[in-house]
């Protein structure tokens, strides 16, 4: 029996590796951690309009409907107002006008789709590669990235960030031309549209997360039932 | 006849409802034969709750599928789409969809443990071979259900995950690249293998899987459960009533039981459904949630968990001239070998309560392997680095995984020799709780 109880140890620490190792074996970049708050609508709002401003040019979010931000607390009108610019319905994903072949022809390679990048890339990932756009003469764009080198993508927000430039021995990033907002502003502007984009990529995880609470509540006041359900039912048996 | 429908009138409405549907199918004997007179021994533990755990498993992916199969659509160009639809258009999609694909990977944790507890209690011997073999093939069969399964979302690593395993049958000789072809109806993976994948996973195997379990319960029903002790509870009954002496009615006793077992399942299943359905990634891979594209390799391919003890040791025999077939044929073999343990098992006794050292180091080395491998085939073969030139600088994590899945098909090989040289213990005449 000894033995079976050490196996039901071992059987137990194997089904929680899982959830304590960091799978990541690919990516050597170091990625900054992203401020993700679903709770926060303002963030998420802010991140919106952002997203609707400069990525909805060249990116689809194919997936995604307009009217699903009413559920991070913007009315109807204010979508209409602020985030239908060419004459969308508010039902409407946030489609594209530029079609992929142009799109390939003009820059290389179409635009992908942005409704679930978060959940391919990560969230700190998003982070990261928008905040590490740098100068560098030899791409076609005249822009280069530290987490995605050779980056088809230009940098279309160095108006806001300014331009930063590679210390190729150190690997870090240089401010020489700042933007419109500040280092912190520019971050903090990054981050609101990191943490829309990680709502984007799954619109109903605050639901789930919250609903999972109840869900275990009421498994637990099951478990306690079928346990002393079996514990009548068996006293007799020896 | 005409006495017994007489007899019947006399009861309450639902006795005479049920004498009517007896007299024209065997309702109330076959609940008799499965449920309330069907007598397993009392001393079932921990790891006996994994059979019935497969079968509801089974019933939430068959159910949960039925819905996901209302909104999904099998086209090259539309799949990818049509599951996101599901996760944020249909009302409680995404409450479906984490529940299938959770479903998939908890249907392996749970058959794999059962299958650990017919090692450990030698339930695959004398009278129940057939019960294993039904099993073997109920695994077999959820794998190739699970394969066609993951091409349906058709993102990056389900197409890529086909795209090799189906190019694996083109390794076999002479007939291997016509194959291949035709398993995917086209030179590459693209719409018809979907189109093709979908009607396996919906149809075909779903039945062939029920049909099986059916098997699999009607035999396990004709000779009886074993249990921990491996004994025959059928040899000593009650003279009276003719009911095994370690025998309790499987209904209610363990039907009370099995809820508890539900319970702390469905415990673990919600948590993982509600809190981490990725499961770090390993129940669903990052880099499906990129839509399928035939010409970006992805520079990792990994298949899902349960898969890869076998990719493993796919990957860790070399190719012999010039041919991939032995890596094929090993990891095929891998799997099969568990349909020859009734006849490699040469010890007296089934349990491991009442089998000496040597079993227990063999079937601990078994288990040890299977996990390595397991690790092992979720990562690159140079994560671990290379050995020196003195080895011609190969992968340590490949020449690991060669030595396990040696370790791993000796535990078959040699069994019928160590299983025979091991010393065992007496076992008891009654089981022992």
């Amino acid at each position: 029996m000894k033995a079976i109880d050490s196996m039901k140890k071992i059987l137990l620490a194997v089904l929680l590796v899982p959830f304590f190792s960091v799978a990541n074996a690919s990516e050597e970049v170091h990625l900054d951690k992203a401020p993700i708050d679903a709770s926060n609508y303002q963030s998420l709002q802010r991140g919106a309009r952002t997203f609707v401003n400069y990525c909805l040019n060249c990116h689809s979010a194919n997936y995604m409907r307009y009217n699903r931000l009413l559920e991070i607390g913007l009315t109807e009108k204010q979508i209409k107002e602020n985030l239908l610019l060419a004459g969308e319905k508010v039902g409407d994903t946030m489609k594209v006008a530029m079609n992929k072949k142009d799109a390939a022809k003009w820059l290389g390679a179409a635009p992908p789709d942005l409704s679930v990048e978060v959940r391919a890339r990560g969230a700190d990932w998003v982070y990261t590669y928008m905040r590490g756009f740098y100068r560098d003469s030899t791409r076609p764009t005249g822009w280069n990235n530290t987490v995605f080198d050779k980056v088809g993508m230009p940098h279309v927000l160095y108006e806001l960030q300014g331009e930063q430039v590679l210390d190729h021995e150190t690997h870090e990033l240089k401010l020489v031309k700042p933007g419109t907002l500040s280092e912190e502003q520019y971050d903090a502007f990054v981050g609101d549209l990191t943490n829309f984009m990680a709502y984007m990529a799954e619109p109903a995880k605050q639901q789930r997360n919250q609903l999972g609470w109840f869900v275990l509540l009421f498994l637990g006041l099951l478990l306690v039932l079928t346990y002393k359900l079996k514990k009548a039912y068996w006293k007799d048996i020896h | 006849m005409t006495d017994k429908n007489k007899t019947s009138s006399s009861g309450s409405v639902l006795d005479n409802a049920l004498n009517w549907v007896d007299e024209r199918f065997p309702l109330t004997s076959n609940i008799k034969a499965h449920l309330t007179e069907y007598y397993a021994p009392k001393n079932f533990n921990f790891w006996y709750f994994f059979g019935s755990l497969a079968l509801l498993v089974l019933v939430l992916q068959i159910l949960t599928g039925i819905f996901l199969t209302m909104h999904y659509k099998p086209d090259a160009d539309l799949a990818f789409g049509s599951v996101e639809y599901i996760m944020r258009d249909v009302p409680w999609g995404w409450l479906i969809r984490y529940m299938h694909s959770t479903g998939a990977s908890m249907f392996f944790v749970v058959v794999y443990l059962h299958m650990f507890r017919g090692l450990i209690y030698g339930s695959y011997r004398t009278p129940r071979e057939l019960i294993w073999l039904f099993g073997v093939a109920i695994f077999l069969a959820l794998m190739g259900e699970a394969f066609f399964g993951y091409l349906l979302p058709w993102g990056q690593m389900s197409y890529w995950g086909a795209q090799v395993i189906v190019n694996l049958f083109s390794a076999i000789p002479f007939i291997g690249p016509d194959v291949s072809e035709w398993l995917r109806g086209d030179y590459l993976v693209s719409d018809a293998t979907l189109n093709r994948f979908f009607a396996f996973h919906v149809i075909a195997l779903p039945f062939v899987l029920a049909g099986l379990v059916m098997a699999h319960l009607i035999a396990l029903h004709e000779v009886g459960s074993n249990n921990p002790d491996g004994i025959e509870i059928k040899k000593l009954k009650d003279k009276k009533t003719g009911i095994p002496l370690d025998g309790i009615a499987f209904h209610p006793y363990y039907t009370v039981k099995d809820l508890v077992g539900v319970s702390v399942f469905l415990i673990v299943f919600s948590a993982i459904i509600f809190f981490a359905p990725e499961m770090g990634g390993y129940f669903l891979e990052a880099n499906n949630f990129v839509p399928a594209d035939p010409l970006k390799t992805p520079a990792h391919i990994a298949p899902v968990w349960y898969f890869t003890p076998y990719y493993s040791i796919l990957r860790a025999v070399p190719p012999i001239l010039n041919s991939q077939f032995p890596g094929v044929a090993a990891m095929g073999l891998s799997v099969v070998a568990f349909a020859f343990l009734p006849w490699l098992d040469k010890s007296p006794v089934k349990s491991i309560r009442y089998r000496g050292a040597l079993y227990k180091k063999w079937l601990a080395a078994f288990v040890v392997s299977f996990l390595v491998l397991g690790y092992l085939g979720t990562v690159p073969s140079n994560v671990w680095g290379q050995f020196g030139a003195w080895l011609g600088g190969a992968d340590r994590a490949t020449v690991v995984a060669r030595i396990f899945t040696v370790i791993y098909f000796l535990f078959f090989i040699l069994m019928p020799w160590y299983s025979k040289k091991d010393k065992t213990k007496p076992v008891p005449e009654r089981v022992t709780g």
